[in-house]
């Protein structure tokens, strides 16, 4: 079954008088399961495609299908209700809430669904002990590394087991060895949870993590592979 | 959809004291904002209070009744009968305090140097006492004992103008019901001073019987005053006296009689709603900076919050929970401070440096702040609807960020 699919999908920026093309024509299906790197030079539209696959950005036109849901017909609330129960995300600049604790920022998500107090406590605790941090959930973003930061925003994109996880560039504010532990953090759930991963990067050494690798340039798909992944390549 | 009001509640209020500085700063504001319009409520409350009751005070009463000419020409000729039965009766009812019966007719006084114009009052000392209608202050002598005393009691002010004083005959002229004069020589009982000065050149005191024999009519009297507890509630009650008196005579409310009176009234709830809307006004520019500035500077945490699938309208709630927050702290400080500042006012503060023209404005000078719970009531309205009503923009724009440019924002 596909966890993602898109059909025609074209997508234009104005900047001043310009208008950049962030899509153009672009078709793509991504199976539950899978685990992909979506690569480019910046500006290549791959942070666009991610965007539109989560929902936070529309295209102009084409269709995109996420699990059973057609995100381009659906508005504003409908998208955020997706995102919630559905979609993981994870992002270059980690964005934890400054105010709230480690544990406070994995359970806003399920804070927002609505899970019960105890069940919220007792997952966050666990799944936060899954990413290594045991001990740290009462710290605040600002008392963490990078490392453990982004490490905080993995454990609130999955305590609330979405069937997809989007990531844009998760390791570019990491040094190799966070990276490295990062992306085997990434590897592991997608082995046993089976949570469908794509990762837009342009880190060579996180593309070598990847199952399938699409490259992209200048808004359309140049190439898509599947691979053998090299583990522990950062 | 369900709503996480622990979440919202929970970052609303981290969310405010991010920047302690400028939260504590936009609650002095808002502080001294409720503060000031509840103190300046106060002091106009008292200051009206102060107006409609020395106003009351002369009238006296809160409510009257005439012949339907008197007011028009209020000689001994537009006199009325005693009160009927039934008059007594509904005057007898609560909530009337007090009545009295009187007779009230222009007349002269004359000592052996003077000659003044004043208003004779033929009175029943014990009814009016409780009427709440007695000069403040006798300052020499006595004041009339019962309804068949003899003597006249006048002002402080009248006493210097006719030369004369305590124990000194003056004479009292009117006109009695067939236009003819009626005069009787009195002697000057007691000297009063009253809150307004110019009341005590103009009234002169004597029992209500003497003056009835004086004028030649019998029992009749010019007025009946009655008084209940709270002035503002006249129109509830007034109509029951007006039915049981009839429709030969007049009864007229204190607005009606005078209307300077009732206008200053109205006067001063529609200044205190002013006064608390233009401070309001002031305040919220503080308010939307505060919040304009508190969004402005989470923008890109608002768009990770709608990118986590937090609705627009969780974000709308979030800003105006903050607003909230901040107003309802705002308003506890600041009715508390007002609550502490006035209440040890309220018994009196001394404004004889501005006695003269604080007298020609119809007030004494001790100004008695009155601090009503109406007023608080009324000024917390005021500021957390237009408080929450200033919020809605910036709310509503933080709600409305497209997340991806959020997002982007560094």
């Amino acid at each position: 079954m596909n966890a993602i699919r898109c059909q025609a999908l074209c997508k234009t920026f104005r900047q001043g008088e310009e208008i950049i093309t962030g899509l153009n024509n672009v078709s793509l299906e991504v199976e539950e399961g899978e685990f992909l790197c979506l690569s480019g030079p910046s500006g290549s539209g791959k942070t666009t495609l991610l965007n539109a696959w989560g929902g936070l950005a529309t295209p102009d036109s084409g269709e995109i299908t996420v699990g059973d849901h057609r995100i381009d017909q659906l508005g504003k609330g409908a998208l955020a209700d997706l995102r919630l129960h559905n979609i993981g995300f994870v992002f270059q600049a980690y964005n934890l809430i400054p105010v709230l604790s480690a544990r406070e920022n994995v359970e806003f998500v399920m804070q927002v669904q609505g899970v019960p107090t105890a069940d919220r406590h007792q997952r966050a605790e666990a799944i936060l002990e899954e990413v290594g941090l045991t001990g740290m959930s009462d710290r605040l973003p600002a008392e963490l590394s990078g490392g453990q930061q982004q490490r905080v925003a993995v454990a609130r994109a999955i305590v609330s087991k979405p069937e997809l996880v989007l990531a844009d560039e998760p390791t570019a504010n990491l040094d190799s060895k966070s990276a490295a532990e990062l992306m085997a953090l990434f590897v592991a759930l997608n082995n046993e949870r089976g949570i469908t991963f794509v990762i837009a990067t342009h880190d060579t050494r996180v593309m070598a993590y990847a199952r399938r690798l699409i490259k992209m340039v200048d808004g359309v798909v140049v190439s898509d592979e599947r691979q053998e992944p090299q583990d522990m390549a950062v | 959809m369900t709503f996480p009001v622990a979440t919202v509640a929970t970052l609303a209020w981290r969310n405010l004291w991010r920047n302690h500085r400028r939260t504590l700063i936009m609650l002095a504001a808002i502080t001294l904002g409720v503060w000031a319009m509840i103190f300046m409520t106060a002091m106009m409350r008292g200051m009206t209070d102060q107006v409609v009751t020395n106003g009351l005070n002369v009238l006296p009463g809160e409510v009257q009744i005439h012949h339907p000419d008197y007011r028009r020409d209020p000689s001994v000729v537009n006199r009325m009968e005693p009160p009927t039965a039934e008059l007594k009766a509904a005057l007898d009812l609560p909530p009337v305090k007090a009545w009295s019966a009187r007779v009230k007719v222009p007349a002269v006084v004359s000592s052996e140097r003077d000659s003044r114009g004043v208003v004779l009052l033929g009175i029943d000392p014990v009814a009016e006492k409780l009427l709440g209608s007695l000069p403040d202050e006798i300052v020499e002598g006595r004041f009339l004992e019962s309804a068949d005393d003899r003597g006249v009691v006048i002002g402080a002010s009248l006493a210097r103008r006719l030369e004369t004083r305590l124990g000194k005959r003056v004479v009292l002229m009117s006109q009695d019901p067939d236009n003819n004069v009626a005069d009787r020589g009195v002697r000057v009982v007691g000297i009063y001073r009253a809150r307004l000065r110019a009341s005590e050149d103009i009234y002169v005191y004597g029992g209500l019987r003497p003056v009835q024999s004086m004028l030649g009519i019998g029992e009749d009297i010019s007025e009946i005053a009655a008084t209940a507890d709270d002035y503002r509630s006249v129109n509830q009650w007034y109509p029951r006296i007006a039915a049981a008196a009839g429709e030969q005579l007049e009864v007229l409310s204190w607005p009606e009689l005078d209307a300077y009176l009732g206008t200053s009234l109205k006067v001063q709830d529609g200044f205190s709603l002013i006064f608390i809307v233009v401070v309001f006004l002031v305040l919220s520019f503080g308010l939307v900076n505060t919040l304009v500035m508190a969004v402005f500077e989470r923008v890109r945490e608002i768009g990770l919050m709608q990118a986590l699938g937090m609705r627009p309208g969780l974000i709308l709630a979030q800003i105006l929970l903050e607003s909230i927050y901040l107003l309802v702290l705002g308003l506890l400080a600041g009715n508390l401070s007002a609550w502490l500042t006035i209440k040890p006012l309220e018994s009196g503060i001394d404004v004889s440096s501005m006695g003269d023209g604080l007298e020609m404005a119809g007030m004494s000078a001790t100004l008695y702040p009155a601090l009503e719970i109406q007023d608080m009531i009324m000024a917390t309205v005021v500021v957390l609807g237009l408080g929450l009503l200033a919020s809605i923009l910036p709310a509503w724009r933080a709600a409305n960020l497209d997340p991806i440019t959020a997002l982007a924002r560094t």
